[in-house]
């Protein structure tokens, strides 16, 4: 680091600056010493009617899906999920998810998905560069449920699945996606990918909906004027 | 071609872009001959609706000849069509259900986040509106490319002129869903806020839904007298006291339904309203309600309350006891335009309804800009502007 050169006066001047305006107002305003008080006591009250009132000594497991919980897992894996319900037939949903070469069509971050068997390889776009997952069908129920886990010739450690539900009152399909990955850089990683509308969330809020529309409009909607943005 | 584009706050210009194209399976491109200003296009002149970009192409109320079409399009090329305002793939839930402005598919998924984290969900796109609503070219312009070609657009029978219909694209729907939402049984006395062209087609539409009485509110001579000529008494609100008026004009009972019909730039010389325009002048996302709160007071108890005006963000001073306290229903929402249009076509053909006498001013599209600034700033005088591409500006 470099050192202040001496002859400035920045550190006395701003000494005096913090002098001058005690002085100036030579006592604490009472008006500002009474409203701080004011908001500490309600802030006290608050914290202790909490503490004292419909207390609460132990919670049970509620209905809501894990990914929901306000608390953080404690391992290295971030989960995404999320459920959409899209207006088409179980059985035709999914099959056009178990044919992977169809993903590409509505994930826009997959730039190729090659198979070979239950191992697909896939080339995504992230931040820079782009990554390539290998991941292995580990458990396949038809019409139900697809779910893989990452090989080791993975750059990303990974596991996923997808399921299908029938929709109540005839509303069609709800898909679930969940996704569990260890951010490369860990948190900071994933902040730098939200940066760039790269983080897996956000990629997998945007491909659900996405897949939804090709399914029940036929096409994905796009504001463009011209096939050539 | 030339196209009507937005540059920021009172800042629009008529500009030279590229035509569009198909892009989707299900689209057409029309070539428009009549496109008019909205009320809400004032919103975004005034820089009040978040989410606009510099260079878009403004205009949601628009019709004219299909000139190309995509290969799932039901449209043939030739036809002379009215586009909704309201952008609706015809397949998700809420299109099954006709509420077409909620539509899941025709928002594009990146423009979603926004809205579901404001309105908790995403919204529906719309034509020449903010990108929080899909940022769609809209039809202030030559061409238009129209998504869901074979749901949206309704074909015009040869002998109905463009004035005529044009306003099925958006005002008459949704003065018409205004009276619906007003519930308005036989004899009903309804008050309606704003005398612009909303105002109007809901006191119309509430008219020939069977309200007995129909009570007029703004302070426009011009617009006052449009709405007595329909049919409806009329408060001038800078010359009385319209909680009052409005008791003793309704047997002090209330009226039985109100209509906000004026939205989130109410104006007036009111503490609540001066204070709201302040907020929402330095954008803290504050909406100026001072109609709708008014509307909630005057109306009787147990009563309805209909709001076809637009909101877009938040608002204080809310008489939500009276709401809650006097059992006020409260129906609201942007128009769910492709339901309406067979019923409202069929009834201009035969003449019950007449959408051409709001229209104050036809321009050239090279004009818009002079369009929106009188229709901003002399709403006395200029109550409604269609604009009409391929027609020369006057020399």
């Amino acid at each position: 680091m470099r050192r202040e050169d001496s002859s400035r006066p920045a550190p006395a001047s701003s000494g005096n600056h913090a002098r001058r305006w005690t002085e100036e107002r030579n006592l604490p305003n009472p008006w500002l010493a009474l409203g701080a008080g004011v908001l500490v006591a309600a802030a006290g009250v608050a914290l202790y009617q909490q503490q004292t009132r419909n207390t609460v000594d132990h919670r049970i497991a509620d209905s809501a899906p894990g990914r929901a919980a306000r608390r953080r897992r404690r391992d290295p894996y971030a989960v995404v999920g999320r459920t959409v319900t899209i207006n088409k037939p179980r059985s035709e949903l999914f099959a056009f998810w178990r044919d992977f070469s169809n993903l590409p069509q509505f994930m826009e971050n997959v730039r190729d998905v090659s198979v070979t068997g239950d191992v697909s390889r896939w080339t995504i776009s992230a931040p820079m560069n782009e990554v390539h997952v290998e991941t292995r069908i580990v458990n396949e129920k038809p019409d139900e449920q697809i779910a893989w886990r990452s090989t080791d010739a993975s750059e990303i450690r990974t596991r996923g699945k997808v399921m299908f539900r029938d929709a109540p009152a005839g509303r069609g399909t709800e898909v679930t996606a969940l996704v569990s990955y260890v951010p490369p850089y860990g948190a900071l990683g994933r902040w730098i990918a939200t940066a760039f509308q790269r983080e897996p969330s956000m990629q997998g809020r945007r491909e659900l909906k996405r897949l939804k529309m090709l399914m029940e409009a036929g096409e994905i909607a796009t504001n463009h004027n011209r096939k050539t943005a | 071609m030339r196209a009507l584009t937005w540059h920021g706050k009172h800042d629009v210009r008529v500009d030279t872009v590229p035509d569009p194209e198909i892009v989707n399976p299900r689209d057409a491109v029309i070539e428009v001959t009549s496109t008019a200003i909205c009320g809400s296009d004032l919103h975004l002149y005034d820089g009040v609706i978040p989410g606009m970009r510099s260079g878009d192409i403004l205009g949601h109320e628009f019709m004219g000849r299909v000139v190309e079409t995509g290969p799932r399009s039901t449209l043939r090329t030739g036809q002379r069509v009215v586009v909704p305002f309201t952008i609706s793939c015809g397949a998700c839930f809420f299109c099954e259900k006709q509420l077409y402005s909620a539509c899941d598919n025709s928002n594009p998924a990146e423009k979603q986040d926004l809205t579901e984290t404001l309105y908790g969900h995403a919204l529906s796109a719309l034509f020449g509106y903010s990108h929080l609503t899909g940022g769609y070219p809209g039809g202030q312009a030559e061409y238009v490319r129209v998504p869901f070609s074979d749901v949206g657009p309704i074909v015009i029978p040869d002998g109905l002129d463009d004035d005529a219909v044009l306003f099925l694209s958006d005002i008459l729907p949704t003065g018409w869903m205004a009276a619906e939402n007003a519930e308005i049984e036989e004899g009903d006395t309804v008050a309606v806020w704003g005398c612009g062209p909303v105002g109007l087609f809901a006191i119309q539409s509430a008219l020939v839904m069977g309200a007995g009485k129909v009570i007029a509110i703004d302070e426009y001579p011009t617009r006052l007298d449009l709405a007595r000529q329909l049919g409806a008494e009329i408060i001038d609100f800078k010359q009385t006291r319209v909680l009052e008026a409005l008791m003793e004009m309704s047997g002090g009972l209330g009226p039985d339904a109100v209509i906000d019909a004026v939205g989130m730039e109410s104006h007036g010389f009111a503490p609540d309203a001066i204070a709201d325009n302040i907020k929402q002048t330095v954008g803290v996302g504050a909406d100026s309600a001072h109609a709708l709160r008014e509307a909630i007071l005057a109306v009787r108890k147990g009563g309805r309350v209909s709001m076809p005006g637009v909101y877009g963000g938040f608002v204080d001073k809310f008489p939500l006891g009276a709401l809650m306290e006097k059992g006020l229903q409260v129906r609201t929402g942007q128009t769910h335009v492709q339901r309406y249009l067979p019923t409202l076509l069929e009834k201009i053909g035969q003449g019950e309804i007449d959408t051409t006498f709001l229209i104050s001013h036809r321009l050239p599209l090279e004009e818009a800009p002079r369009g929106y600034r009188n229709f901003r700033y002399k709403q006395n005088e200029w109550t409604k502007v269609v604009l009409k591409p391929g027609t020369e500006m006057a020399a």
